[in-house]
């Protein structure tokens, strides 16, 4: 991995997205490495779209803005793809994680993907229903984040999703989020 | 052993204020107050410290109650942010006037109307006569360590006056960072046991705060508050140097980024800092001399101190991230007046960025940058005061 990465997550209010961006930060600090995660603010609705970022490095992190040319774009919402433009200030090399029920590859199509950027999907909302119930695709995709960037160990993420959950749920919703996050991690395929 | 978290600037002030856990803190609960007395409050509700809250009507009734917990002899916090420090504004010069050490964290955020509660320093700005000593603070880090250290500051015997710290608003206190705590025990010691200083509730000598002062005396009580401003700067230095003892970081007046050599420079506070620090290492690399200095104590301003760090430069934006209306940016009048008495100075130019919490981006410290590189060049300037990256 480069020396900083660059996250840029899409969501709709009340999904867990930014919930997402404060674990991976949380579980990111580990080897002394620096991190961040901030949502962008505006007026807090429910199912409007919304961004949030993470920035992981090993140096001190001084920028402070919001992240303008992504390493990872995490769009929680496949919705979202027809309505903003979540390709928007992409590199060649950029990584698309997409929570969808569609094949990878028409994820690809719909993004105008280059061939030097890499597609993943996974239906985080499906997993997460299974798991525990609830269409809330956070944990699945923290899995999947935590898969392709390689930033942590997925032992190392259960345990700060534990912490994370702990403190505000039953041990019942604790335990379907770990399993959703671990499926999130196996189950994310490329396009 | 330092306890390294990724957590907000907020929730890293209220734990600093745990730290110290004061006798009385004035909690008004509604916005644009922000989570920072929320989790205070949860402090307290959990006995995590022994501070009496008192839960007022207003940011006026805020800023009174701590007045009259100060008065009686108490170490007094509370935390504000837009608006509700407005709404202090009559008491701030009470709490000063009265030499009552109060410590308030300050969420820097835009002021109404029309209504907008991002990161923004009209707040502070408006403040900043108000007798307050004014430490500001780039990142959750820095809001922390400040925050202890205005104990210090504000109690020291030779001092007495209130303090606010000021954090950007959302930039920093909404968003998550790495950042390290002290232990709790670190933090009592360093701080120490509050001392008292003529308390009113003390029945053996009885005294009265704010009497009537009139024509006779009242200029020379003013004369008095400026005098202790005059010795600020040696107590900030000093608890810095000993906060440097017991957390390896480093505290001055202002930081001064790569200005040693510097052409050009840009003079900013808080937060965009931090971004413009990364855009002058790019610059440097490209063999541009360009440099930084970002205040960090603005009231009493180090008006000799920053003339001296910026007079080799030969050309300098001043940034500001606040207006006076009519007149140029509050940070930049500080800097031509720090700057007038030398013999020779740099050219100077002002630009108001980020207002209401717009994004201050690469993009616009590298515009500044480019326009003083031109004109140290020897090009002309076009506009003193500009505001930058505006929707045309």
């Amino acid at each position: 991995m480069a020396e900083t990465v660059e996250i840029r997550w899409h969501g709709r209010g009340g999904q867990g997205t930014v919930t997402a961006a404060k674990v991976l930060a949380d579980a990111c600090l580990s080897g002394g490495r620096y991190v961040q995660a901030f949502p962008e603010y505006g007026p807090e609705r429910a199912g409007a779209p919304l961004r949030a970022y993470n920035r992981v490095s090993s140096k001190e992190l001084r920028m402070h803005c919001p992240v303008l040319n992504p390493d990872i774009v995490a769009v929680a919402d496949a919705t979202l793809l027809d309505s903003i433009n979540t390709a928007e200030g992409a590199k060649d090399n950029t990584i698309f994680i997409v929570n969808t029920s569609k094949d990878p590859k028409e994820v690809r199509e719909k993004l105008k993907a280059v061939q030097s950027q890499k597609v993943f999907s996974l239906d985080a909302t499906k997993i997460a229903i299974e798991c525990f119930g609830r269409a809330l695709p956070n944990s699945p995709m923290l899995g999947a984040v935590c898969k392709i960037t390689g930033l942590i160990p997925l032992e190392h993420l259960l345990e700060d999703v534990k912490k994370s959950f702990g403190k505000k749920f039953s041990q019942k919703i604790i335990d379907g989020n770990l399993a959703a996050t671990k499926r999130g991690y196996e189950e994310v395929k490329e396009g | 052993m330092a306890k390294v978290v990724a957590v907000t600037g907020n929730e890293a002030c209220a734990n600093a204020l745990r730290q110290v856990n004061p006798d009385v803190c004035g909690i008004y609960p509604i916005t644009p107050q922000t989570d920072m007395m929320q989790r205070y409050a949860s402090f307290i509700a959990n006995g995590k410290v022994t501070t009496e809250s008192i839960l007022v009507e207003s940011e006026h009734s805020s800023m009174s109650a701590c007045i009259g917990a100060a008065a009686a002899g108490g170490r007094v916090i509370t935390a504000t942010s837009s608006q509700g420090l407005a709404l202090m504004w009559e008491m701030l010069h009470i709490a000063s006037g009265d030499r009552l050490p109060i410590i308030m964290p300050v969420v820097n955020r835009a002021l109404s109307a029309p209504l907008n509660i991002h990161g923004d320093h009209s707040d502070a700005m408006g403040a900043r006569d108000t007798g307050w000593i004014q430490i500001w603070s780039e990142n959750a880090q820095e809001s922390y360590d400040n925050t202890i250290q205005a104990f210090r500051i504000g109690e020291h015997m030779d001092i007495r006056l209130p303090v606010m710290v000021c954090l950007d608003g959302f930039i920093i206190s909404h968003s998550i960072e790495r950042m390290e705590y002290l232990e709790d025990g670190e933090v009592r010691d360093f701080v120490g046991e509050f001392k008292n200083f003529l308390p009113l509730l003390d029945l053996e000598k009885p005294k009265s705060y704010g009497p009537l002062i009139l024509t006779d005396l009242y200029h020379e009580y003013k004369r008095a508050q400026h005098e202790v401003m005059t010795k600020v700067k040696d107590v900030v230095l000093d608890v810095a140097k000993d906060f440097e003892k017991l957390s390896g970081r480093k505290y001055g007046l202002f930081e001064s980024y790569r200005l040693e050599d510097a052409d050009i420079a840009l003079v900013i506070l808080n937060s965009a800092a931090g971004t413009s620090k990364d855009v002058i290492d790019e610059f440097r690399q490209r063999g541009v001399k360009a440099g930084l200095l970002k205040p960090r104590l603005f009231r009493p301003f180090p008006y000799e101190e920053a003339a001296e760090a910026l007079k080799n430069t030969k050309a300098v934006c001043v940034m500001d991230r606040a207006d006076s209306f009519g007149g140029y940016g509050p940070l930049f009048m500080e800097i031509t007046s720090a700057l007038y008495h030398l013999k020779e100075r740099p050219v100077l130019i002002n630009k108001i960025y980020g207002l209401g919490g717009r994004d201050y981006m690469p993009s616009h410290a590298e515009l500044v940058l480019n326009e003083l590189n031109e004109i140290a060049k020897g090009g002309k300037v076009k506009i003193i005061k500009e505001y930058l990256g505006v929707r045309e």
